[in-house]
């Protein structure tokens, strides 16, 4: 793991590691750095399409709601109106769908993010406290096809990075 | 090797952060008052205060089940009094916290940066105190569940097609909605102030509500990216909140209540009121923890131009009520405005339309909102006016519909006030609480602007 002064330092590091060849990388900052989940090779989220289906559920869901108590279940003559009233049901419908859609943005997210996570190797190294506060880190995995223990301390070496630090598992 | 005396970033600051400030300085001045700062004796005398409101609340309760809502001044024909009075105006106050964190991140506003955490909390705690209300104002309150659509042995439902159902829905899915959100913002900060806990204990418990978070990019994308889904489903959320509260009243026929302006009008209220108590807080929170290179005049300055802006629809609304009422000459709507500007409650209107309308002109001086001291004096004005306006609707246009044998009036008990300031005691108590035990601004978004605003000044 290498520890870095600024952000710039931080993504141009992960852009050189990522065509030196690293695969299985991640970098660490106080605050999200624009460009950097690309440069460590990580481009699509599966969230928009987590967040949509949730919305449609709550859609759905909440409309069917009101749709077959009123239809079908219990089905009430007031003024000869219709069962099926669907502009009436619209604001439910509508708050439903926001409810599920925000539920599977937030579970969605600290799911595919693996929260919570009680442990990281990461947090042996003691300085990686200043994650987050004002330093940035490059932490190159063991699992890499490509890591060697010396190499791979000596290409981070090269990166001019404030110090280099090895992780314990 | 020692590593402190390099130099990191420093911003040169902007119209929106003080000068001179690192990564480190911003992140220090806030968790500081977290971890280190501990609470003065002005924190404690207001605690106190605030506690004991919240006893009263809690007796006031106690009463109020015990004997049933004739403790209140509701009567027939005005059925309802301060409840709903104070569960629109908490409510309305909420709005502007959702409104900075989700509405301005989408409009990619700066200055809503050191604002969004302690406005986000504000909105939390205002949904809290309204949602006592729909509770505590039912006749029969051990039978709420009915309203929740649940398959009973009777078959029965709740009536979708009723606002008061509608409420249900949209006030619930509010409150979930913040409170996603403010957790949400929270966990990079959580992280922030456990990787500087200075005892085991606080290391332990901000840990765990940290989920583990580390910062890394591959987290942070995914986070953005909830971040801005959560904004823009919030936003239209605000909006149909509000609406759907409106509709409590506007899907009734009486005159001064069955409006199709009150959807933008009770929105735009709530703006205004919620933004009045967002300066409530920051002014003194800037002065009294020192926060004047975050929450700078910049800040001061927008609020008051969006209160003035909000404002001014709410004009806009009174007058076009009471244009319309003779335009359409019908003669409840008209009688409904003249009872209003001359009848008992002739004070309550006159009052309203000094503080809610007059005095607040007073923000199109930019002196006055720079100035910390008026624009907090200012706030009051607008709270005050916009409760009178609520209670307006409610009890003018109860208290005399259409036949006059039905005519009856309404006078506040003890108990009303009891329970209304007692939600003002707890709102204080858990917004203390929050001052205390977790960051009043978000850490990484400062660190995030200092970035931007070195950045910005490079090119």
């Amino acid at each position: 793991m290498a520890e870095f002064i600024s952000a710039e330092e931080l993504l141009e590091a992960s852009k050189r590691a990522s065509e030196a060849g690293y695969r299985k990388m991640d970098a660490y900052s106080p605050f999200p750095i624009e460009g950097l989940a690309e440069a460590i090779g990580f481009y699509k989220t599966k969230l928009p399409i987590i967040v949509f289906c949730g919305g449609l559920f709550g859609c759905c869901g909440g409309f069917f709601l009101q749709w077959w108590p009123n239809v079908i279940g219990y089905p009430l003559n007031i003024g000869g109106k219709p069962w099926d009233s669907w502009p009436a049901f619209i604001p439910i419908t509508f708050e439903l769908t926001i409810l599920c859609a925000a539920l599977s943005a937030t579970f969605g997210m600290l799911a595919l993010n693996g929260l919570p996570s009680p442990y990281h190797p990461a947090f042996n190294v003691e300085r990686f406290a200043q994650a987050s506060k004002d330093r940035f880190f490059l932490l190159i995995e063991a699992d890499d096809p490509m890591f060697d223990l010396d190499r791979t301390k000596q290409f981070l070496n090269e990166l001019n990075p404030r110090e280099v630090s090895e992780v314990e598992s | 090797m020692d590593h402190e005396e390099v130099a990191t970033l420093v911003s040169p600051g902007s119209e929106v952060l003080g000068p001179g400030h690192t990564y480190g300085s911003v992140t220090d001045k806030i968790s500081s008052i977290v971890l280190t700062r501990g609470t003065g004796n002005k924190y404690k005398i207001g605690l106190g205060i605030s506690v004991a409101l919240l006893i009263g609340l809690n007796m006031g309760i106690t009463v109020l089940m015990a004997y049933g809502v004739g403790v209140w001044g509701i009567n027939i024909p005005v059925g309802w009094g301060y409840a709903i009075t104070n569960f629109v105006w908490w409510i309305g106050i909420g709005h502007a916290g959702t409104l900075i964190s989700a509405f301005l991140l989408l409009m990619r506003q700066k200055w809503r940066t050191s604002i969004n955490r302690f406005a986000e909390a504000m909105t939390l705690f205002a949904v809290a105190c309204a949602g006592m209300f729909p509770l505590l104002h039912m006749g029969r309150p051990w039978l709420f569940y009915w309203l929740l659509p649940y398959p009973d042995t009777m078959g029965v439902w709740p009536q979708f097609r009723s606002p008061l159902v509608w409420d249900v829905f949209a006030v619930s899915t509010y409150a979930t909605v913040s409170l996603l959100f403010w957790y949400v913002g929270l966990i990079p900060d959580l992280a922030t102030i456990r990787d500087r806990a200075t005892t085991r204990i606080k290391k332990i418990i901000y840990g765990v509500v940290a989920l583990g978070w580390r910062g890394s990019a591959k987290h942070w994308k995914r986070y953005e990216m909830a971040g801005l889904l959560l904004a823009g489903l919030a936003t239209p959320l605000v909006v149909s909140v509000h609406t759907v509260v409106s509709f409590d009243f506007t899907i009734a026929i009486l005159p001064g209540w069955h409006s199709t302006m009150f959807p933008p009008y009770f929105v735009a209220g709530a703006i205004y009121s919620g933004f009045a108590m967002v300066i409530a807080l920051a002014v003194p929170l800037r002065k009294y923890y020192g926060l004047e290179d975050f929450l700078t005049i910049r800040h001061l300055d927008n609020m008051g131009k969006i209160m003035l802006a909000t404002g001014l629809i709410v004009a806009y609304s009174y007058v076009m009520e009471t244009f319309m009422a003779f335009y359409g000459g019908n003669k409840f709507d008209i009688f409904m405005i003249m009872n209003r500007m001359t009848g008992p409650y002739a004070a309550v209107y006159w009052v309203l339309i000094a503080v809610n309308l007059v005095i607040p002109q007073l923000l199109w001086s930019a002196r006055i909102r720079r100035n910390p001291l008026y624009l907090w004096l200012l706030s009051f004005s607008v709270q005050t006016g916009m409760w009178l306006e609520r209670y307006m609707i409610i009890v003018t246009s109860l208290h005399r519909d259409f036949i006059p044998s039905s005519w009856g009036m309404f006078h506040p008990t003890r108990w009303d006030w009891i329970v209304f300031l007692g939600t003002i005691g707890f709102f204080f108590t858990l917004f203390y609480l929050f001052i205390r035990f977790l960051p009043m601004i978000s850490i990484f978004e400062m660190r995030d602007l200092v970035h931007k605003t070195a950045e910005e000044a490079r090119s």
